[in-house]
């Protein structure tokens, strides 16, 4: 009692303060009590008080719910400071007590029919507000009549409120109609009620992708393009983001509304700044070129970009994610405006970075002396990471740049003079570059190189100075001891540096081969019998056998000219590139990724593209995948004596020139690898290896990613020993389905084709049979998918390198990725083939289990499992029946696991075993799952719980298919 | 849309949060705090963070962040400006924007909240139109209202919020009709050890306070509008007048606002108002260095500069300073090793100059950066670019209005490298 008096009389001191801060008081429950006697006082002041004494203890996160029939009482008031009071904690707590919120309907139906407007918008609005579905029942019909309220100010309220309500309840918001009087808002008088109208159409839109709501034709446009100079800030941004999504049918159509629309490129909200850009951007795809208007249209985007830049540092950052687009998609555009981003030293480290990547981009031969001024200054700031990549710019400019380059190169050399260490290894990094781009040009700095050779710590620097010594070996008059040097701790350095050290050391062998042999000795049994590293033993067993079977051709292979570099490897891919330019200021271009692959599952499977631009992406844009996939690979051994290797290992692996450009380094020494084998590896072990029984161990872990001549025969007594390749290195792999007829030989002129799909080691495969029951000869296959709704599409090109004889038939393994076009399919792991041959193109359609799109890291943290489970709406969940399995929970979980569905945690409940299980699927979508196993008891329960909810019965067929087989 | 906003001041305390939807756990900041703590300084925290749920968009403005919840695609700028619009609305009812007066106003900022977003959507930014709703806190206000009972939210619609000037209010009445411009252009320049600018660029901003009773409708025409090519307006200029004539035609916002910024980019011929003639040097031997810096006017154009200052970022290395200045004062925080001399006013006849010693610590290497010089000044009654505004006219109402026009150059992001 003492004590309660004491608190009391605190809180009315604290009362006396004339501010808000007055109404923190101590948690405890005198206050509650307190709180409550003033709500029911008589007094209006009082009741007021106190009820902004309970807003405020929740502005802060206390718990006031107790409160709530007390505060709902002050709700019946004229003041209406005290009901937008009441208003807000009632938002707030509305869900916590449903049955109590009931009792403000009354109140809230009433508010609706006030002669004040502002009354009728701040109940319609509070409503929309209060997630609790009784309430929502109610709330049709005042929606119903304030959208049609004759009051601008009313009707864009309840604009609002539809979106509002259909976050809640989508299925009450269509059958009421509501969506179609939002669409006819569009055409209203007011430009702020079409602004919101459009607002709200289109975040429903966004969370039904597929709903077509946005119904876009020249009248709306029209429409939108007239509110769009009346309305808002921020309406703007909505109608403008709205606009983007529309196809002009024509370059008039195209230009009209691009006049209409470069007058908000003044607007002061950058936002609407941005949003202008997007669509300009977008719709001058469609204009011509030689047209004076683009050359004008063009000119006018810079000046808003470079303003952008003195914005605030937040601001300028999202700005330059984007400037980094639009300069790779028009780089015209902002040429002349290399010194805007030059780094002051103030910026923040984010606001550098980016700078720095852009003026990369727009560095050219007009610019490169300012460029390499700037970059050099930069080398000598605080922030390493920055230091970091300023030195790295120096040498993209070198290989960007021809003219530049021998500027750049000294002043690299006189950046590793300083001896700061990070600033020597990124300096080393990018000379080797430099040396992969101009070969026999800036050889004379290397010994500048070799003096800093103790200094380097970071493996990539000792991998690149590695390089280098190897490279110009006959050069280097002590490369012998340098290389001897990195041997000591051969084991303790990381997989990249022990690749590059091998190949040095049989580059140096191979070019001074009297000093060396012990070195390449002592490398080759380091690196085959003494690691565990399959790549780095692959590459000592090629080595070793192209040495000691015909040194001549191991030259040919190891010192072949290597392909230049290209000049920009960190371009983006140029469809992706068009995508995101469609996605200009959201977060997509932040990310500069595509949003399906970053906003979780359920939407944004459309991709987006730029009107006709196909012809004018090829032109512009250099081909830059086949550029990043050379660029920083090691010096890779690259067949061009195709035939000659061939002889060589008993093969008759046709040469290069049929298959095209060559294949990436490392699945070529795979394929050789393996190759290896079937040939004469016999006199391997009888010969140099003595039998080392390290072979056999060595080669029992299978390789990364099987090539389809692997199938072929294996000669000799090595098949038992190598037979992996049937299935043995799979023991706990993913569930495959036996081989299916999917293109019958009636069908495709004699061409047969069945097969399946599998995932091993984290890549998708599709494996085929393609037998030829035709008379003649079959040559020149290849595939292709239609788009269909997990993006798959053909890895590499399809792998028939012989001609496929009558009566033959050949495996073929095709490695997919997901990195293809998108589109639903119904049923939705449908898949459309194209198939050609030199007689005709066939087409097929086949179904792929869902289970191989499940990817190795789909296991879900427990913490992150149940927020999910709680998170994902009931109505997502699907129930499903295994019967007549006869598996353990254990044995079940094991298999499951081999297919990437992951148990997380397991409960035992009554004799009950629960399973909690996650699998995440190639575009991220994640799937819960819980199943229920009874000892004893054949019928397993699995209930399955996601966001995209039509996945669910396809993961179902997944379980059915892994567990049973 | 923005779906929650988290005030958390700078030791990392939540002190405020406000959830325009459902709600969410305050334990999603957390990432944030991650990111802040990686950053080390709370200006280098990226603005843009992703979560596995959710995308946390941040602002930082006087020692406070700003953090925004988002679910769904929301374009992050939208995002920032709206942050930014807060800010300045706590800014301008509260004159400052900080914890302490944010706390103080608890209900009014939640009311405010609530009426600048709806479900996510922008409702009410204009400062016109909320102060209309409601009043910003005032003693005389909050005396009156204890004993009349009133209230602090406006009981109508605001007129402008429907109208096609959202920004201005109806029923104006002034006993004296004014109208004040500001013109104010920033320097940003980067000048490099030789004395030759890198790079340099005006940024410029119109600030007008106008008090005219009714509708008044304004034009304002500049000497040499050609200068103009890169220009943000103000939603109440008609942008068409503009294209067409070259002069700015409005009704304005009643009270402060930014009628226009431009930018004059570094392309144009850019006066420089000041030289520097500067030498910093470390020696590895005596554990010290030297320092000699002197300052005198280049492009003035006849004007006296004026609160002139020098602030230098020196590195981690550098214990104190022992200097003499011929003008103004020096100071050397060894802490944050700012050094600051505040020269003042320049005089063309004596330059001034600060040299002497500094004292490093032993055993240290010598520090690999060289400190850039940060430059502050200010010119009156000039714009550095030549801008002049040559007429203003009113149309719509009978009164004469008294009207003026300042220019102000100051140096924004000044730098010289060493």
């Amino acid at each position: 009692m003492q004590e309660w008096a004491n608190q009391l009389c605190e809180n009315r001191q604290f009362g006396s303060k004339m501010t808000d801060s007055k109404y923190f008081t101590t948690t405890k429950k005198g206050e509650i009590f307190e709180l409550k006697a003033e709500l029911n006082s008589d007094k209006k002041e009082k009741k007021k008080e106190a009820v902004k004494k309970v807003i405020a203890s929740m502005t802060v996160g206390k718990d006031v719910s107790a409160l709530f029939p007390d505060v709902v009482n002050c709700m019946q008031t004229d003041n209406l400071e005290l009901k937008k009071l009441v208003y807000l904690y009632l938002m707030n707590y509305a869900k916590s007590q449903p049955d109590m919120a009931i009792m403000a309907v009354n109140t809230f139906v009433k508010d609706c029919e006030d002669p004040n407007p502002l009354i009728r918008a701040l109940a319609v609005r509070t409503m929309g507000c209060i997630r609790v579905d009784k309430i929502t029942e109610y709330l049709c019909e005042p929606l119903r009549k304030c959208l049609k309220d004759e009051d601008p100010y009313v009707r864009k309220t309840a604009a609002v409120c539809v979106a509002k309500l259909h976050d809640i309840n989508a299925q009450l918001v269509e059958d009421q109609g509501f969506l179609d009087t939002l669409k006819d808002l569009i055409s209203d008088s007011n430009p702020m009620v079409v602004a919101n109208a459009v607002a709200a159409l289109s975040e429903i839109a966004e969370s039904h992708p597929n709903s077509n709501l946005m119904d876009l034709n020249p009248q709306t446009i029209n429409k939108l393009l007239t509110a769009l100079n009346e309305c808002t800030e921020w309406g703007q941004i909505f109608i403008l983001d709205c606009l983007a999504n529309y196809t002009p049918r024509d370059d008039r159509e195209s230009q009209s509304i691009c006049e209409r629309v470069t007058p908000r490129l003044s607007h002061a909200n950058s936002a609407v700044v941005l949003s202008a850009v997007k669509v300009l951007m977008k719709f001058m795809e469609m204009l011509p070129k030689d047209l004076d208007y683009y050359g004008t249209l063009l000119k006018k985007l810079a000046p808003p970009l470079v303003t952008l830049l003195s914005a605030e540092p937040e601001l300028q950052y999202v700005a330059l994610r984007n400037i980094n687009l639009i300069v790779q998609r028009r780089p015209e555009i902002l040429k002349h405006e290399m010194k805007v981003f030059f780094v002051k030293y103030n910026d923040p480290i984010y606001v550098k970075l980016e700078k720095l990547d852009i003026m990369i981009r727009l560095a050219s031969q007009a610019n490169i002396a300012q460029v390499l001024a700037e970059l050099k200054e930069y080398a000598t700031e605080v922030d390493v990471d920055f230091v970091r990549k300023a030195v790295r710019a120096i040498g993209r400019c070198a290989i960007k740049v021809e003219q530049s380059a021998e500027r750049c190169v000294s002043t690299l050399l006189d950046l590793i003079q300083t001896k700061v260490n990070y600033v020597v290894q990124e300096a080393i990094v990018v000379i080797k570059d430099i040396f992969r781009k101009y070969p026999n040009k800036y050889e004379s700095v290397i010994a500048t190189l070799c003096e800093n050779l103790d200094s380097l710590d970071e493996p990539e620097a000792r991998a690149a100075m590695i390089w280098i010594v190897g490279e110009y070996a006959e050069r280097i008059d002590n490369a012998d001891e340098l290389l001897e040097s990195f041997l000591e701790g051969f084991h303790d350095e990381s997989t990249q540096v022990q690749l590059q050290l091998l190949t040095a050391i049989v580059k140096l062998f191979l070019k001074k081969p009297t000093e060396t042999q012990e070195l390449v000795q002592q490398v080759l049994s380091l690196a085959t019998q003494d690691s565990d590293n399959p790549d780095l033993r692959d590459r000592g067993y090629i080595y070793w056998r192209l040495l000691s079977t015909d040194p001549v051709a191991a030259k040919e292979v190891v010192l072949a000219e290597k392909p230049l570099i290209s000049e920009e490897t960190d371009l983006i891919e140029p469809t992706l590139l068009e995508e995101l330019i469609c996605h200009i200021g959201t977060l997509a271009s932040v990310y500069h990724k595509p949003p399906s692959a970053f906003v979780e599952g359920s939407r944004g499977v459309q991709h987006k593209r730029l009107p006709g631009s196909t012809e004018s992406g090829e032109s512009e844009s250099p081909d830059t995948t086949s550029a990043a996939a050379v660029s920083d690979a090691p010096p890779a051994v690259i067949p061009s004596q195709g035939d000659l290797l061939g002889d060589l290992l008993n093969l008759d692996l046709t040469p290069p020139t049929t298959t095209g450009p060559p294949p990436p380094a490392s699945s070529g020494m795979q394929m050789g690898a393996m190759d290896l084998l079937g040939g004469g590896l016999d006199s391997l072990l009888g010969g140099d290896l003595g039998g080392s029984p390290a072979i056999g161990a060595g080669f029992g872990a299978p390789p990364a990613a099987m090539p389809a001549s692997f199938s072929a025969p294996v000669s000799g007594g090595l098949d038992d020993l190598f037979d992996l390749g049937g299935g043995v290195g799979m023991p706990m792999g993913a569930y495959s389905a036996p081989k299916t007829v999917w293109l019958p030989a009636m069908k495709a002129k004699g061409l047969e084709i069945s097969g399946t799909f599998a995932r091993r080691s984290g890549v998708i495969q599709m494996e085929m049979t393609l037998t030829n029951k035709a008379m003649s000869v079959m040559t020149d296959f290849a595939i292709q998918f239609n788009r269909n709704s997990f993006g798959l599409a053909p890895a590499g090109p399809l792998q028939v390198l012989t001609p496929l004889n009558p009566n033959q038939s050949i495996e073929v393994t095709l490695p997919l990725n997901t990195v293809g076009p998108v589109m639903k399919m119904e049923p939705l792991n449908n898949l459309q083939v194209a198939v050609k041959n030199n007689i005709d193109v066939f087409y097929f359609s086949c179904q792929y289990p869902i289970s191989m799109l499940f990817v190795e890291d789909g296991k879900m943290e427990r913490q992150v499992f149940l927020a999910t489970w709680k998170d994902i709406p009931n109505d997502n969940e699907a129930q499903f029946q295994i019967k007549d399995c006869h598996l353990s929970s254990d044995a079940a979980s094991n298999k499951l696991q081999g297919s990437n569905i992951f148990t997380i945690a397991k409960r035992t409940v009554d004799g009950q075993d629960m399973l909690y299980q996650s699998m995440k699927l190639t575009n991220g979508i994640w799937v819960l799952a819980e199943m229920r196993v009874q000892a004893g008891n054949p019928v397993y329960t699995v209930s399955l719980k996601c966001r995209a909810a039509e996945v669910s019965q396809w993961v179902f067929q997944s379980y059915e298919a892994v567990l049973k087989n | 849309m923005i779906h929650s906003l988290f005030l958390i001041n700078h030791l990392g305390d939540i002190f405020l949060e406000k959830h325009w939807k459902s709600v969410i756990s305050r334990s999603v900041c957390d990432y944030f705090f991650e990111a802040r703590e990686k950053a080390v300084d709370p200006e280098n925290v990226p603005p843009v963070l992703q979560t596995p749920h959710h995308y946390l968009i941040s602002i930082y403005r006087g020692k406070l962040f700003f953090l925004s919840v988002i679910q769904t695609e929301v374009p992050p700028l939208f995002v920032i400006e709206f942050l930014h619009r807060v800010a300045d609305t706590f800014q301008d009812y509260f004159g400052e924007c900080s914890e302490s007066v944010i706390t103080d106003n608890l209900v009014i900022v939640y009311e405010l909240l609530e009426e600048m977003l709806d479900n996510g959507f922008p409702l009410a930014t204009e400062s016109n139109v909320l102060k209309e709703m409601i009043r910003p806190p005032n003693i005389l206000r909050s005396v009156v209202n204890t004993l009349t009972g009133g209230s602090n939210v406006g009981e109508t619609l605001p007129q402008g919020q429907l109208s096609n000037i959202p920004w201005r209010r109806a029923g104006v009445k002034y006993a004296n009709n004014e109208a004040y411009f500001d013109v104010t252009e920033e320097i940003d320049a980067i000048v490099d050890k030789s004395g030759t600018t890198v790079s340099a660029e005006i940024q410029g901003v119109i600030e007008a306070c106008v008090k005219l009773s009714g509708m008044p409708d304004l034009t304002m025409s500049f000497m040499n509008p050609r200068l103009l090519d890169d220009v943000s307006f103000h939603p109440c200029v008609r942008f068409r007048r503009w294209e067409s004539e070259r002069v700015l035609s409005f009704i304005p916002p009643d009270g402060n606002f930014t009628l226009m910024t431009y930018h004059i980019s570094s392309q144009n011929l850019v006066a420089i108002p000041v030289y520097v003639k500067q030498s910093i040097n470390f020696f590895e031997a005596g554990s010290c260095g030297r320092l000699d810096i002197t300052i005198g006017p280049k492009q003035t154009m006849g004007k006296t500069v004026e609160d002139l200052k020098v602030t230098i970022h020196m590195p981690k290395a550098v214990l104190n300073a022992n200097l003499t200045a011929t003008q103004g004062n020096y100071t050397y925080d060894c802490t944050t090793k700012m050094l600051v001399w505040d020269i003042g006013k320049l005089n063309p006849q004596k330059l001034p100059n600060l040299r002497g010693s500094l004292s490093m610590q032993t055993g240290v290497p010598n520090p690999e950066e060289n400190p850039s010089l940060n430059i502050d000044l200010k010119i009156q009654q000039l714009a550095i670019s030549g801008l002049k505004v040559s007429r203003l006219d009113m149309y719509g109402e009978k009164y004469k209005p008294f009207k003026g026009v300042k220019y102000v150059t100051k140096a924004g992001k000044f730098q010289v490298r060493t």
